[in-house]
């Protein structure tokens, strides 16, 4: 099947949110002078949106490496997705660089903590840090919780903890959060809309 | 946005104020450049910055940073002076000739109700005159002295072009050219769009900046149409998404509001939500809120939200403030703070005055930080030398680094500023042991969980009955939590038409908030996002890119919030017989045959009300059509007035120079001890405003190797007479002051930044980008929030960002930056 690099998206951004070229069965003919296959011919596709902006641009996302156990998937290429009615395949200064921010070197891997008065983190397991962290809540809870004001109204809050969201994060998780925060009785709470 | 990107190209007119869409929109901004290319639509900008939107403007006026009102109030001015306002528009859709209370005034800047001592008004005055029918008063001949029509009129006549010229520094002639292009687009068949961000939003008086706009759209008959709109573009890629999950101090999901302390009793707190129509067959939606909240509840609660218990209404805390971050930090400041928890928000450098921040977070017992990125908010205790400079051993907060993923590592729905939930999907597993910030939250909500089971403790019930019904209860999946928030019914919902017909049946998902039911047989976390996972699948994630009418519309691509409604108050491109002031850009229109609304968008209307039935197009206010006359929802007053920036070059405000209650927003909230910490411009003589870098992104994008190469250094940009006067040359290291610290960076001598004339003295302008800090891969450098003033808006306290004042020298060597 003759199948051109345009041709190829296309078949990429059908049905499915990621589709793997090979398993599918396409990839471009073999050239006479070729020296090693394309990358891309072995990436696998994914939807994506800019997450900087509020333009909303799509973008491609072409990865190694996914769905075989034991197998770290890794991003090596991101371009505008030219189906997107927005940007219609055009990213900007940041967009064009996000694929540094996947790899960035100061992005965090492990959990870490440090400790009063201490110069330095150390790390800590999650397990660790979610019940060191829900047991300082809990005490802070406990001793500051409001249930009735001075004027004898109900008012069930807990006002010597607060909380700022992401207003990079899904929507899901935004959700989750406003969930959480407001049965733990939660007022401090705030995301960036507020700045 | 009232409108979306795409829709930019039907326009004929765009104003760029308050923001620099080329340089912080690229990829939004082309659709001006479509619109210019293929329509000859024409660009206005307005900004103390010639920036990159004006480069490619037909027209530049410079303005001084933070007098936006007075330059709107102008237009205004110029607007009803020279009779160039949309009449049909006008007369239909406002409350023009509504009338007003005779108490309410306003002398010599100050509106009836004022406590100078609280700093706040009564708002008893600031109302309509109602009829013994229970409606508003009107005056359809707009002759009343009380009438909106001539109060407005009196208000703005004083906003005259000289006036501006002396507030704005915008020459006269300037302004008028401005005022006689957007007066072009009064006609039917014309119209401008209006493009504004955070250079609104980031002042004292910022929502009434915005206001000010709106209402020069209004006059125009700009609103709801295609190609106008007042566009807010958003600075995050979910900020819109977040704030209509309400994950604010005071709301809750779908802009539905927290409940105050005083609010005791769960009726009086619907009824006051659910207002009656103020005008006789108003729709006024929000008489919903009921079916909203009960539904809500029935997502968080469950089985345990029941009619006896008013739904969980004394689960929900109430509030005795608003704790929006400048009171947080202030009551952290004051010790009143415990623990604090930063989920992908580093407020060191994105809140304003860092010493007062810094401080305040050395006060806490327990930080947890969660984020991709390493922030300077996660080592505020760490010594990073001169942009850093404290003692850990003195700080004794316990601090939790958790490691999330990226947008890359996820799938998940985002809402861009055009309301569209737009799902991606996940494309490689986070690096080392980081997880997904739900897998976070989930780890510590049930530990929290599991120890008040085991122990109880205060409260438990809201903690022990939340709604947590994952597969995996450590890994709440996002399409588990997108079905929640669009929700499903419970029990069969019926039609109340016919009681026998089943629109839904229990368990399956709800097409649309018109489903929801107060009963307690929905549930659904955000009304408005209801419907975005129907029985049809996930609409978020739907790719149809077609544009079967040619205006850009693409219905099927993505879901767009309320109802995959693309323009909002689109009823309000027709006239009051239904048909489309502008037939060549239809986006509704009465059909009656049909006996209903089509077109080329979902109809933001009662779909089968006919035009003869009298509904106006606003229809989720009571009113039924839009306000000049803000009534009591403005913290400040009903019509936005011209006061300073809370530091201001000025002594006084020039519209009021013998009273200093006017000089700033006189409803403006600043703490104890914060007055002090304001610069007078006798010590600090230059006008500050701070933005960003197009190869930027707040403090993200200097970890990202490509962007630290293309901007790697910390600047600031002056003007060349403010260089000359300094004896500072381009590439010379400066020091920028403020009352509350400095920063040190390299100056840009540029003729971007003019000199301006204001009330007869020169005024320069000082802009500094936000981007450093010290951590990433760019050069370390000072947090710009080091220099901005701790207040905010009145109505949002959105902090003063955009006009503050800063003294400026040159540093012989860039060794004496601490000295």
């Amino acid at each position: 099947m003759q199948v051109t690099r345009r041709t190829f998206l296309k078949v990429c951004a059908t049905g499915v949110g990621t589709s793997s070229l090979t398993l599918l069965g396409f990839a471009p003919d073999t050239a006479l002078a070729e020296m090693r296959s394309f990358k891309l011919a072995r990436a696998t596709e994914t939807r994506n949106t800019c997450p900087y902006c509020s333009v909303g641009c799509g973008i491609l996302m072409y990865g190694l490496g996914a769905g075989a156990k034991n197998v770290q998937g890794r991003i090596f290429h991101i371009e505008g997705d030219p189906d997107h009615p927005v940007n219609r395949g055009t990213l900007c200064p940041k967009g064009a660089g996000l694929l540094d921010f996947i790899h960035s070197d100061t992005r965090l891997t492990q959990p870490e903590y440090r400790a009063p008065g201490s110069r330095e983190w150390q790390p800590i397991a999650w397990d660790d840090a979610f019940t060191r962290i829900a047991a300082l809540m809990k005490a802070d809870r406990d001793a500051n919780f409001e249930a009735v004001n001075q004027d004898g109204s109900t008012v069930n809050r807990w006002n010597s903890t607060g909380f700022l969201a992401a207003s990079a994060s899904s929507n899901e998780t935004g959700y989750l959060t406003h969930k959480v925060v407001r049965s733990l009785g939660m007022l401090a709470f705030d995301n960036q809309a507020r700045v | 946005m009232t409108n979306h990107w795409v829709d930019i190209k039907n326009t004929d007119l765009v104003l760029i104020m308050g923001g620099n869409a080329a340089e912080a929109h690229p990829c939004g901004f082309k659709w001006v450049t479509e619109a210019k290319a293929h329509r000859k639509a024409r660009l206005i900008v307005v900004d103390p910055r010639f920036t990159r939107s004006a480069a490619v403007a037909d027209y530049y006026a410079p303005i001084r940073a933070g007098s936006d009102i007075a330059f709107l109030g102008g237009l205004i001015n110029y607007l009803l002076s020279n009779d160039k306002i949309h009449h049909q528009y006008v007369r239909d859709y406002t409350d023009m000739s509504y009338l007003v209370k005779d108490e309410f005034t306003f002398t010599d800047g100050i509106f009836s109700g004022y406590d100078p001592d609280k700093r706040k008004y009564d708002k008893a005055t600031w109302g309509y005159q109602m009829g013994e029918d229970g409606y508003v008063k009107t005056d359809p001949s707009l002759q009343d002295p009380r009438c909106v029509y001539q109060l407005l009129k009196a208000h703005y006549a004083r906003y005259t072009p000289e006036l501006v010229e002396r507030i704005c520094g915008t020459p006269q002639d300037a302004f008028l050219k401005v005022a006689g292009m957007i007066a072009e687009t009064a006609a039917p068949d014309r119209t401008m769009t209006v493009m504004y961000a955070l250079g609104w939003t980031q002042h004292s008086q910022g929502s009434q900046m915005i206001r000010t706009g709106a209402m020069v759209q209004l006059l125009l008959g700009n609103i709801g149409v295609a190609g106008g709109g007042m566009n807010a573009l958003r600075g995050h890629s979910n900020i819109q998404g977040l704030t209509d999950l309400g994950l604010l101090s005071n709301l809750l999901p779908g802009y539905m509001t927290l409940p105050g302390e005083a609010e005791k009793d769960f009726q009086a707190y619907l009824t006051k939500r659910s207002p009656k129509p103020l005008r006789p067959g108003q729709l006024s939606y929000w008489q919903n809120y009921p079916k909203f909240f009960v539904s809500t509840m029935k997502a968080w609660y469950g089985d345990a939200a029941t009619p006896e218990n008013n739904w969980c209404y004394d689960w929900l805390p109430k509030l005795d403030k608003t704790h929006d971050i400048l009171q947080v930090f202030e009551d952290m400041n004051n010790g009143k703070m415990n623990g604090y928890f930063c989920q992908g928000f580093n407020p060191l450098a994105s809140a304003p005055c860092k010493i007062k921040l810094s401080g305040a977070l050395a006060k806490l017992k327990y930080l947890v930080v969660i984020d991709p990125l390493a922030t300077e908010t996660s080592e505020f205790w760490q010594n990073h030398g001169e942009f850093n400079d404290v003692d850990p051993t003195q700080i004794q907060t316990e601090v939790f680094r958790l490691p999330s993923s990226c947008f890359a590592e996820e799938d998940g729905s985002l809402v861009n500023s055009t309301r569209w939930l737009q799902w991606h999907w996940k494309g490689a597993e986070p690096p080392g042991e980081a997880l997904n910030d739900q897998e976070i939250i989930a780890g510590i909500f049930l530990k929290l969980k599991a120890m008040y089971k085991k122990d109880g403790g205060a409260f438990p019930d809201p903690v022990l009955n939340l709604t947590w019904k994952h597969k995996q209860p450590t890994h709440p999946a996002p399409e588990e939590l997108a079905k929640e928030f669009s929700g499903r019914a419970l029990k069969d919902v019926t039609d109340p038409k016919d009681p026998a017909k089943v629109l839904v049946k229990a368990g399956e998902q709800l097409n649309g908030f018109a489903e929801l039911r107060d009963d307690g047989s929905t549930a659904c976390g955000c009304w408005i996002f209801a419907g975005a996972w129907s029985e049809k699948g996930n609409l978020m994630a739907r790719r149809d890119n077609a544009d079967p009418y040619g205006i850009g519309q693409n219905l099927n691509w993505s879901y767009a919030w309320p109802a995959n409604r693309r323009v909002l108050y689109n009823r309000a491109s027709c006239d009051a017989d239904g048909a489309p002031f502008d037939p060549s850009r239809k986006l509704v229109g009465w059909d009656a045959a049909a006996g209903k609304w089509t077109g080329s968008d979902i109809p933001d209307f009662k779909a089968d009300s006919a035009p003869a039935d009298g509904m106006g197009p606003f229809i989720m206010n009571p009113e039924g059509v839009a306000r000049f006359f803000a009534r009591d929802m403005m913290a400040e007053g009903p019509f936005p007035e011209h006061y300073e920036p809370m530091e201001s070059p000025l002594a006084n405000n020039p519209m009021h120079p013998d009273n200093p209650l006017a000089r700033a927003n006189p409803a403006a909230r600043v703490f104890k001890g914060d007055w002090e910490s304001f610069g007078s411009p006798a010590e600090f003589p230059y006008v500050a405003t701070t933005y960003r870098l197009t190869e930027h992104f707040h403090t993200w994008s200097k970890h990202v190797r490509l962007n630290a190469i293309v901007q790697p250094e910390q600047f600031v940009e002056i003007g060349e007479e403010l260089a000359a006067a300094k004896g500072i040359t381009a590439g010379d290291h400066v020091r920028v002051r403020s009352k509350r610290g400095f920063i040190v960076a390299v100056a840009v001598v540029t003729k971007r930044l003019k000199t301006l004339t204001i009330d007869g003295r020169s005024v320069h302008t000082v802009g500094i980008p936000i981007h450093w800090g010290f951590k990433g891969v760019a050069r370390n450098g000072y947090i710009t929030n080091t220099l901005t003033p701790f207040v905010g808006d009145a109505n949002t306290q959105t902090p003063e960002f955009k006009a503050f004042l800063v003294d400026i020298e040159k540093l012989p060597t860039r060794l004496q930056a601490k000295a």
